[in-house]
């Protein structure tokens, strides 16, 4: 790419044999999409700072006689701002249009999708469905980031709709950043594994609400003697995974519909590496314990628990909290704020974890340089940023606490 | 649940398409329906910028093929009669786009009665 502004189109995507095919007007669609996106994040986005700083926050002060304290504080009152207003309409919108732009451009084809998976699917143990599984409330009260269904709606038998169309739709929110197999997150987790702990070799690895395998399949193919177990509660985004998976050539990675919060099938220290990646946020209060309780039950010693997760709210100032908590709102993702805000080392203290094992350190989407371009630091997508924070711990290991990002 | 097996219609596909996500739908602008007619705004902004990609692929068809030259397109002169053709058609356009503000002057213009007036007029006996 010659001009290093313009965008990836959609198209470069890497068409695994199940991705949804797209005309030459549905790739139109979804690059205008991914456009709108930067262009409300890089060009308008800077404006509700603006607004805030010159007229929220003066009004808040003469209304009050202080600076706002709370990021609760600063949304109720830029709900009257009208740049906000407006930034906020279209954005929701945005991702409205996204969703439904990706789910016509499947339904259109679901028929021929569905028959390559279930071909894919057919007496193969490396998918592992359960229907005894049922649906917890922090995946099912409402459809996480305006996704109608969520991930595991089926519309007929053997449906894979919401699954396909997350694949699809992924670039357009993130622009590309996560790249050709929207696996930006997982090559991260390898490249940063390569780099820093090049001789961890983990025999047995759990991704935990792998949804629809991406972030997976990485690590999978970075530790080819390794068996990978990836489990979601969801059955028609495991059904996609497990022929995603196959058709791009990665067989060491058993999709298993399962509720983290009951692994009970898998012996203590049975896996030497358990991740998660953006998974965190999609919990609750009730969930999180105990699947923390269950990774320390099932974490090797001398084991990797990694988690990719966008930073905590705690030290940023109250407009940082307040445009990062967005989506908590405005998006459908009712944990994201009770998420960041929590101290996770005492909560992961609280599990059994040991406090002098967990560390911090930045993780950057892992892409073709050559077609993606570098991960941006400016005009950041608040939430949407291909740069995480990852919470991780090496299991009675102590004293890892200074990791280098890769 | 699943219904059984593949029986989507088309008219059934085109809904799905654009379910709404299960959670309440936030509102921002003062009036929920300027918010609706800004979705539609953006809609229609998405289908023209896709309109505009596809006589860009059909104009780089055209050069691929050897019908018209690089450029060309940029250079086009249409003739006296297209030139007053097209004026007429984007005056019959933009009458279209802006209907409602043409009959909002009429109506301004005219004191148009309201139905109740016409009706309380209409069954008097």
């Amino acid at each position: 790419m010659s001009d290093t502004n313009a965008l990836p189109s959609w198209d470069v995507l890497t068409k695994h044999d199940v991705f949804p095919a797209a005309s030459h007007d549905e790739v139109a669609r979804l690059n205008f999409l991914t456009h709108l996106n930067v262009h409300l994040s890089s060009q308008i986005l800077p404006g509700v700072r603006t607004a805030f700083d010159k007229q929220v926050k003066p009004e808040i002060i003469a209304q009050t006689g202080k600076s706002p304290t709370s990021r609760h504080e600063v949304r109720k009152h830029m709900l009257n701002n009208g740049y906000f207003q407006m930034w906020s309409a279209l954005r929701r919108n945005t991702m409205e249009m996204r969703h439904q732009a990706a789910r016509a451009q499947v339904l259109g084809q679901i028929d021929d999708i569905v028959d390559k998976v279930n071909k894919a699917c057919e007496n193969d143990a490396n998918i592992q469905l359960d229907s005894s599984v049922g649906i917890p409330p922090n995946v099912g009260s409402v459809d996480i980031h305006c996704q109608p269904g969520c991930y595991y709606q089926e519309y007929f038998e053997d449906d894979v709709t919401v699954a396909a169309s997350y694949d699809v739709g992924l670039f357009v929110t993130t622009a590309g950043l996560l790249g050709a197999l929207s696996d930006g997150g997982g090559q991260g987790i390898a490249n940063w594994l390569k780099t820093q702990h090049p001789d961890f070799s983990p025999k047995r690895i759990l991704d935990i609400g792998c949804t629809v395998g991406h972030n997976a399949l990485p690590l999978a193919e970075h530790f080819p003697d390794a068996q990978v177990v990836a489990v979601d509660v969801a059955r028609p985004s495991l059904r996609y995974a497990h022929a995603r998976a196959k058709s791009l050539g990665v067989n060491n990675i058993q999709f298993v519909q399962a509720n983290a919060e009951d692994l009970s099938q898998y012996d203590d220290g049975s896996f030497d590496l358990i991740t998660t990646s953006m998974f965190l946020h999609e919990l609750s209060h009730q969930s999180m314990p105990k699947i923390l309780k269950n990774i320390q039950r099932l974490l090797a010693d001398g084991g990797l628990n990694l988690h990719l997760e966008q930073p905590q709210y705690a030290g940023m100032d109250v407009y940082q909290q307040f445009i990062r908590d967005w989506d908590t709102y405005f998006n459908n993702e009712p944990y994201w704020g009770p998420m960041h805000e929590l101290d996770l080392p005492k909560v992961f203290t609280e599990c059994g974890f040991d406090s002098n094992d967990l560390f911090d350190v930045g993780v950057v989407s892992k892409v073709d340089e050559k077609i993606f371009g570098k991960p941006k630091t400016d005009g950041e997508d608040y939430g949407r940023s291909p740069v995480w924070n990852a919470l991780g711990l090496w299991k009675g290991q102590h004293a890892k606490k200074s990791e280098n990002a890769a | 649940m699943s219904e059984s097996k593949k029986n989507l219609t088309q008219s059934e596909k085109i809904n799905l398409a654009g379910s709404k996500a299960k959670g309440q739908r936030p509102y921002f602008l003062a009036d929920k329906q300027t918010e609706q007619a800004l979705s539609v705004a953006m809609t229609l902004a998405m289908e023209l910028s896709v309109t505009k990609e596809r006589l860009a692929s059909l104009e780089c068809m055209l050069v691929d093929k050897g019908l018209i030259e690089k450029g060309q397109l940029d250079h086009y002169q249409p003739s006296k009669e297209e030139v007053a053709k097209r004026s007429l058609e984007t005056q019959a356009y933009l009458a279209r786009v802006l209907r409602m503000m043409q009959q909002d002057k009429e109506e301004l213009e005219n004191n148009d009665p309201d139905m109740q007036t016409v009706q309380d007029e209409l069954t008097k006996w």
